[in-house]
């Protein structure tokens, strides 16, 4: 598998939450994406991209063009220096939230992508990598 | 710290018309000068050369935040503000100031040809304070930029809300870019007055004008619908694309209470439908 071209954009704000899922949608076209799967990806990068905002107190995405023989794919990685995620079945369970969400952001960006890694512990922050393939 | 000498100041003052000159050449040749009145720049440069000598006159110390500098700051603070209003970009407000380093050093040069300790302690007095003066400047620019941010982000809340009335009972309201907190809120609460300044029976929101539905977006979706059957209205959703459809189905979320269409015209249909109006084409 080979990196293509990669970078980096930080997520503070509530509006830097709209900028990485412009980012996304940009990257996802390049790949040459089609409309439905970028759809997902980017649903998908607005929820991680709010989580790492809202929960895990500002953080960064990282993001890459893979090629792996034939298929291109974008992949992103949303990292924080948060409290991290004490339980992350519970945290992976539908509709639970420490929030005031619907609970559905964390599970739903997990079945909108191709690959999903999760690495958490309490105090050490949180990573979070998706994958889309073309 | 060592304080700016006498000879500095009067130096200054002596080819105040030179300095004026070889700044306003400068300048031109930056390129800090575009978009702006020739006479206009002509005038600041005189005018700013006058404050800045007579503060020095009077013994202004090098701390810019002193009441002795409050003349030149504001001077600098209404010239910045000026600037972000006219479009200009940071370096060239900010190189208003620092271009006058060059034609400063060579007077100062000239005034301490004998004196090549002096000379050297005298240009770094200088060089902190017109630091200071065009850091000074910048942080007014950014100031002002922030300020017509903030007024453009003010009128695309409001330009963003219009509530239409598509038929007597009938409001739509069609939503565009991006939903995030603060607009849905003024979007909900317009909404909602609208029903009952109209007595509207059904609102249409229209959601094709928004590209991404995730579950923030959807979460004041269903806030919204709930506030307006709470008022006896009923709601539906228009605009529900084929990859907003399945993405919704992916991410889990539950809209089975709520009436969906694929675009507005099938909601208004369908609204009309309800209002027991039936449409016939002349013949």
């Amino acid at each position: 598998m080979t990196v293509r071209s990669s970078g980096t954009q930080p997520i503070r704000i509530e509006q830097d939450v709209v900028l990485a899922r412009q980012t996304a949608r940009k990257l996802a076209q390049e790949c040459g994406m089609r409309l439905i799967d970028l759809t997902k990806l980017v649903t998908a990068v607005s929820e991680l991209a709010r989580n790492t905002m809202v929960y895990g107190g500002g953080g960064d995405m990282d993001w890459q063009i893979v090629e792996d023989g034939l298929r291109v794919g974008l992949r992103l990685t949303f990292r924080d220096e948060g409290p991290g995620i004490p339980d992350l079945k519970l945290a992976m369970t539908d509709g639970w939230t420490s929030g005031g969400g619907l609970g559905l952001g964390l599970t739903g960006a997990k079945r909108l992508v191709d690959d999903f890694e999760l690495d958490t512990s309490p105090g050490a922050g949180t990573r979070v990598t998706i994958c889309k393939w073309t | 710290m060592a304080a700016l000498q006498q000879i500095t100041v009067d130096a200054l003052k002596r080819s105040e018309s030179q300095l004026a000159v070889q700044w306003h050449a400068d300048l031109e040749a930056s390129g800090a000068t575009r978009n702006l009145k020739p006479e206009e720049i002509r005038q600041q440069v005189a005018d700013f050369l006058r404050l800045l000598t007579s503060t020095l006159e009077k013994g202004g110390s090098a701390n810019i935040t002193t009441t002795e500098w409050d003349d030149v700051r504001h001077f600098l603070e209404k010239l910045s503000s000026q600037r972000a209003l006219a479009g200009q970009d940071s370096q060239q407000t900010a190189s208003f100031i620092f271009a006058l380093k060059g034609p400063l050093f060579t007077q100062l040069q000239n005034a301490f040809a004998d004196q090549p300790l002096l000379i050297a302690e005298q240009v770094l007095q200088m060089s902190e304070l017109l630091d200071g003066l065009g850091l000074h400047t910048i942080r007014t620019y950014q100031k002002s930029r922030e300020a017509v941010i903030k007024r453009q982000q003010e009128e695309l809340l409001e330009l963003s809300t219009p509530v239409v009335k598509l038929w007597d009972g009938v409001l739509a309201l069609p939503m565009i870019g991006t939903l995030d907190s603060q607009r849905t809120q003024v979007v909900m609460e317009s909404l909602l007055q609208r029903i009952v300044d109209t007595g509207a029976e059904i609102a249409i929101i229209d959601i094709t004008g928004v590209p991404t539905v995730d579950t923030l977006v959807a979460q004041h979706l269903l806030k919204t619908v709930t506030a307006i059957r709470l008022m006896g209205a009923d709601c539906i959703i228009s605009g529900v694309r084929p990859q907003i459809a399945q993405t919704i189905v992916h991410l889990g979320l539950d809209l089975q209470g709520v009436v969906t269409k694929a675009n507005l015209a099938d909601a208004l249909a369908l609204a009309l439908r309800r209002l027991g109006v039936t449409l016939t084409k002349a013949v």
